[in-house]
């Protein structure tokens, strides 16, 4: 079906609101039928020939987070004509699905990391072999392979003790548990019954480099991203990094892995830029860490640590961001490398507030990797 | 004869002044819609801009009584809904036992049993205050904090106006509350959630409306004073380095806090003493103090 760019004269004022949402769900609003439906009941509520009415009713009913608002303003302006309604500035919505920092200054790939050259092993099965090399230097075949055997992964999110209790067979008396057992009884005792602490999930925040030196790892590790995602939807968030902040936790909501990644690779920008994980810490901590998601979470930082700005500026955010997570664990790809020191001035400033410092370069390393954040 | 608040966004607006919370032309109309087509009203924005306030000045407008939930991280329905009142129910079934030595058992039992579950050993929460209270406000404080399996419960809730009590039946509001849901936004609510309620975004207020909601509030505060203090926090709020940009509670608080101490003008030695009231990051003091500096050589 297409839709028609704009309004037509001859239309009446239904087919034009109706119209209208289906604008702005062409324009990737989240408008569901039952969304367009509320919309013309707050149309009539608030009259039909009310421009202003119709704008904040449509607002209100049409959208659903500060990203949404720019794109649905653009649509009334479009679809209605005239001057926007709204004059306040989205320049930057606080939170949406695809927000971006302003990290601007694109930048190309720098350092160096991906020519190590793959050293060929012989022997032990080829599933084998495939788990203990580096994705970097994989020839296209086996990258195929190696998709096939993220399937493989099995994330356990890490926990915490609730506040709650559940049932248990020990732990410690639930009265309020035996009473209810007794007054079934009329009040004779009957056996006690016993509770324990609940466990919750703990979140898990991924911060994903995809800089120009990482190029050859962002694809992996996405994939990786994208198994624990799904292991815990409602509680893992990832993010990617480079020259900008975005939130791809949605777009690696999508079951099917390759369908996810092409979602997340259309929200961001800046692949394969430079980096400014410092500037891209001190975002993620301020727009959203800060209000919650870093604070007793385990944070995942996947990157090689080539910091383009101050060194010092990185340890700071390191050390800010220690303060709010739980455990806070840096997934290093060159880690695992023979002849791998961290000297790389990023590294060496954050490392002093860093939990863990593992390695993440082959499947083997990703299944240990999700050990270490499951004991977390 | 006051005219009704609620025939129009704009009586609502004037009448929401009135109770000295000053909305602007966006969030009076869809507060109106969420009353008119009884939908809960989801709203978002940084904190300090006056989300939970609405919820109470709607309350104070309408006159009827604010029950507020306030969500946590594994908050569950009962501490949503209602609980039984155990060792009250105990201590009536001894009673009774004691009075009634000779009683036999068989009907009995079925009498005891209806006795217990009564109304008074039962613990209302604020959902279900709400229901029973209705017309009310409900407002449902930091519901990004609740979890998932929380706010699948409420989105229940929201869409029957009901509850069932086993021991009880079915509780049903006569009238929907006016439910008010506010988000800081620590985590993406669900799109059911959300697709149930109307949704709008407030922003920090520009600086005229700023001034008038401090002028609404605090009429003690001088005229001068008034507008230095909002000048300063909205170029404050500006800086986008800010650790904690100071919301509008921040901006009532400073202004109450020099009034109190008898100033009439921001006196830098006052402020820089003060500013405590609106930021609390020892970073962000650093930059206030250089904003002062900036304003006095003005």
């Amino acid at each position: 079906m297409t839709e028609p760019a704009e309004p037509s004269p001859s239309w009446g004022i239904g087919q034009t609101l109706g119209g209208f949402a289906r604008a702005c769900r062409a324009a990737g609003l989240p408008v569901t039928a039952d969304r367009e439906r509320t919309f013309l009941r707050a149309c009539a509520a608030t009259g039909l020939g009310d421009r202003r009415g119709v704008y904040w009713a449509g607002r209100a009913t049409l959208t659903a987070s500060p990203a949404d608002l720019a794109a649905y303003d653009q649509v009334f302006t479009g679809w209605f004509g005239g001057r926007p309604m709204h004059a306040v500035s989205h320049d930057e919505p606080p939170a949406p699905t695809t927000v971006q920092a302003s990290l601007e200054e694109p930048a190309g790939g720098e350092g160096p990391g991906e020519q190590e050259q793959q050293v060929v092993r012989a022997a032990a099965s080829a599933q084998e072999v495939l788990r203990h090399r580096d994705v970097a230097g994989l020839a296209p075949a086996d990258r195929a392979a190696l998709r096939r055997q993220f399937a493989t992964l099995r994330p356990r999110p890490p926990t915490r003790p609730a506040r709650r209790h559940t049932r248990a067979r020990r732990g410690e008396v639930d009265g309020r548990a035996t009473v209810r057992a007794h007054l079934r009884n009329l009040g004779e005792p009957t056996r006690i019954r016993w509770r324990d602490k609940a466990m919750r999930r703990r979140r898990v925040v991924l911060l994903v480099d995809v800089s120009g030196s990482m190029s050859s790892y962002a694809d992996a590790l996405l994939r990786l991203a994208h198994t624990v995602v799904q292991s815990s939807p409602a509680t893992t968030e990832v993010f990617t990094v480079g020259t900008r902040l975005t939130h791809v936790t949605r777009a690696l909501r999508e079951r099917d892995p390759d369908r996810a990644l092409l979602a997340a690779g259309e929200t961001v920008p800046d692949w394969s830029g430079g980096t400014r994980l410092g500037e891209a810490v001190d975002v993620f901590l301020r727009r959203w860490g800060r209000r919650g998601m870093a604070r007793g979470a385990v944070v995942v930082v996947l990157s090689d640590g080539w910091e383009r700005q101050a060194p010092e500026a990185l340890g700071e955010q390191m050390r800010r961001l220690r303060a709010l997570a739980h455990r806070v664990i840096w997934v290093n790809p060159h880690r695992g490398k023979a002849g791998y020191a961290p000297v790389q001035a990023g590294i060496v400033a954050a490392l002093p507030h860093v939990d863990e410092f593992v390695a993440g370069h082959s499947l083997a390393a990703f299944e240990e990797l999700l050990d270490v954040i499951a004991e977390a | 004869m006051q005219p009704d608040p609620l025939t129009s966004p704009d009586t609502l607006s004037d009448a929401l002044a009135e109770t000295a919370y000053l909305a602007d032309d966006g969030l009076a109309t869809v507060t109106w819609l969420a009353h008119t087509l009884q939908r809960p009203l989801l709203l978002e924005g940084e904190p300090g801009t006056g989300k939970t306030a609405l919820a109470e000045a709607m309350a104070d407008l309408v006159d009827v009584p604010l029950i507020r939930l306030q969500c946590y991280e594994g908050i569950e329905a009962s501490q949503a809904l209602y609980d039984w009142d155990f060792p009250r129910q105990i201590l009536h079934l001894r009673a009774v036992e004691a009075l009634a030595q000779k009683a036999t058992a068989g009907q009995r039992v079925e009498e005891l049993e209806a006795e217990l579950f009564d109304e008074r050993f039962l613990q209302a929460r604020p959902v279900l205050q709400a229901l029973r209270a209705a017309p009310c406000v409900l407002l449902v404080d930091e519901i990004d904090r609740a979890d998932d399996e929380f706010e699948a419960f409420l989105l229940e809730v929201l869409s029957t106006w009901s509850v069932s009590i086993p021991e009880l039946g079915v509780v049903a509001a006569e009238t929907p509350p006016f439910v008010v849901l506010t988000s800081n936004r620590t985590r993406e609510l669900h799109d059911a959630l959300k697709r149930r309620c109307l949704y709008h975004w407030i922003e920090h207020p520009g600086l005229e409306r700023e001034l008038a909601i401090v002028r609404a509030r605090l009429p003690e505060v001088e005229e001068t004073l008034a507008r230095e203090v909002v000048t300063l926090v909205q170029q404050l709020r500006d800086d986008e380095t800010l650790v904690k940009p100071p919301g509008v509670a921040e901006t009532l608080d400073w202004a109450r806090a020099l009034t109190a101490l008898g100033q009439s003008r921001l006196d830098p030695e006052v402020a820089a003493t003060t500013m405590g009231a609106a930021v609390k990051y020892r970073e962000d003091a650093e930059r206030v103090r250089v904003a002062l500096d900036r304003m006095l050589t003005r």
